[in-house]
């Protein structure tokens, strides 16, 4: 049996990384199975940049009755971060005090943000330990700012596929994104309306961000060098390859999903996060962590390499804090973490299980 | 010969509440002794997912790795001892790794299966065959054992390289296993 329940959760003066504040907000989250009677089973799951509170939906693969994060022992909260587009509040929002949308005088957040939001949303519902903070990508960037922020709040940190500052290759790919956005002739400073939203530039972003989250292999063993429905080259600048075609779907099935200022709003926050900035070093910032962690990076993913996870990990080692590191088997790149995968579902299980039993 | 005859005496050697790095740690048993009854802290090191599992599973702190790239993701005298048992005859780059254990480590205990052990010496002169037997009974070709190393190679390798002997568990041809602490001699 796993209940599932989507709600609103009205919150105050959230004080902004920027020197800016919030006098209120409002997050949507969705929560699925049971909360018990002590409050010690719930554990809160956090999305990538384009994700939303249904983690039930976006990552079918792990969370669920029976499943690796399963629903019928815990009670999995995920909420949609502040600054994104799908019911919690960011710059598509009303601000109360104009009666018209923020657009980007929205105050620009962070993933401290993020999580101070979290956590007022967290009191909200009593709970005052955490079983676990999950996510993946920016998700996981949460989840590792979880545990250095409110470090008596969470037993254990899963962070998958992340790291703890955003490496220069993927800031540049970043920027191209948002560029791509600014420079669509629509954007209008961010005034755009219903009618004249950004497409082309938003759709050019997430064509870029999705080369990024594949890998060489994925595509070649999905598209290859195949021709669109021709038996030879146009000569001409339409579409040729398949590959191309499929790009332009991936972007415009966005555009009708996901609002540009949020994409830059959620992109800027990743490529502010950086733990090292902000305690001196590494190993200082996890100095007073509390959490076993569980850090997975995903063999074929080179938006964020084995490399970023390893740095999380020694500097937890320096610590001696309890952590555990695997690369997982996954041949799709860095969205593999959301993918099936039998290696990433039976770790992430045994050790919840594990810890959630001590 | 069985794992745990090793383990046990590595327990022996090893004070209360040392922090240690197991290479090769397998499923964890000789980290959840140390665990259970030297009250150690520390983590075990394995290229295999499914011993990364079984770690997992006995909430034992696993780093997913390859030790003959070396322990470049472990800072200089990180633990007090690190431990290879069972898995120098294994390793590419014997003394590489040997070096790194002494970099990251105050002191290694480096266990081996001894080919010099008097069966093996026996059966290679009577049979004329590289030698099989319980502790080493894999066919030549397939192997995991890729380097054939006798207790007084291992000597004479610490000898040649300026690493201190502190303890050799006065192993002859009559062990099937050396076991030996060491710790840099520079």
């Amino acid at each position: 049996m796993s209940v599932e329940s989507s709600q609103k959760f009205e919150g105050r003066n959230l004080e902004l990384s920027s020197g800016q504040a919030l006098s209120e907000f409002e997050i949507a989250y969705t929560t699925y199975g049971t909360l018990n009677q002590n409050k010690s089973n719930a554990l809160l799951v956090c999305h990538a940049l384009s994700g939303d509170a249904d983690a039930g939906i976006w990552w079918e693969s792990q969370v669920g009755p029976g499943k690796s994060i399963d629903t019928t022992r815990y009670f999995v909260i995920c909420s949609n971060t502040i600054g994104s587009c799908y019911g919690s509040t960011g710059p598509a929002s009303i601000n109360p005090q104009t009666g018209t949308p923020y657009n980007l005088s929205f105050p620009v957040i962070t993933i401290t943000d993020m999580v101070n939001a979290q956590k007022k949303l967290i009191d909200s519902l009593g709970i005052s330990s955490l079983a676990s903070v999950i996510g993946g990508s920016m998700g996981g960037m949460q989840a590792l700012e979880w545990s250095v922020l409110y470090p008596e709040n969470i037993r254990t940190c899963i962070a998958i596929a992340t790291s703890a500052e955003l490496a220069p290759q993927a800031l540049a790919f970043n920027a191209v994104g948002r560029e791509a956005i600014i420079s669509d002739p629509n954007f209008q400073q961010g005034h755009y309306t219903e009618e004249t939203v950004p497409r082309h530039g938003l759709s050019i972003a997430r064509m870029i961000g999705h080369i990024t989250y594949r890998s060489d292999e994925s595509m070649s063993e999905k598209f290859g060098r195949r021709l669109l429905k021709k038996e030879d080259y146009g000569y001409d600048f339409s579409t040729d390859f398949e590959i191309e075609s499929y790009l332009k779907y991936q972007g415009d099935k966005f555009v009708n999903r996901f609002d540009a200022n949020c994409y830059l709003y959620l992109a800027k926050a990743m490529s502010y996060f950086d733990l090292t900035k902000k305690y001196g070093s590494l190993e200082e910032a996890f100095k007073n962590t509390q959490a076993n962690f569980l850090i997975l990076s995903i063999s074929s993913d080179w938006l964020y390499p084995a490399r970023e996870s390893k740095r999380i990990v020694k500097a937890l080692m320096k610590q001696n804090k309890p952590v555990t590191y695997c690369e997982i088997e996954a041949s799709h790149g860095h969205d593999s973490f959301l993918m099936e995968n039998d290696q990433l579902s039976k770790l992430i299980q045994s050790f919840l299980e594990t810890t959630h039993a001590q | 010969m069985p794992n745990n005859s090793y383990n046990t005496y590595i327990l022996n050697n090893i004070p209360n509440g040392a922090r240690v790095l197991d290479l090769g740690c397998g499923d964890g048993d000789l980290l959840d002794q140390l665990r259970r009854e030297k009250n150690c802290q520390g983590y075990g090191i394995d290229i295999q997912y499914d011993h990364i599992l079984a770690c997992t599973k006995r909430g034992i702190s696993t780093f997913h790795g390859n030790i003959d790239e070396g322990l470049s993701d472990f800072s200089d005298h990180a633990f007090d001892y690190v431990i290879l048992s069972q898995t120098l005859q294994q390793v590419t780059r014997p003394l590489y790794v040997i070096e790194e254990m002494l970099r990251v480590g105050h002191k290694a205990i480096i266990t081996f299966p001894n080919f010099g052990y008097w069966e093996i010496r026996l059966r290679l002169l009577l049979t004329g065959q590289a030698p099989k037997t319980k502790t080493l009974p894999y066919e030549w070709y397939d192997t995991p054992n890729i380097r054939v190393v006798s207790i007084r190679n291992f000597r004479h390798l610490c000898h040649q390289n300026n690493i201190k002997i502190l303890l050799d568990n006065q192993s002859n041809l009559f062990s099937k296993k050396g076991l030996f602490i060491v710790e840099s001699g520079k």
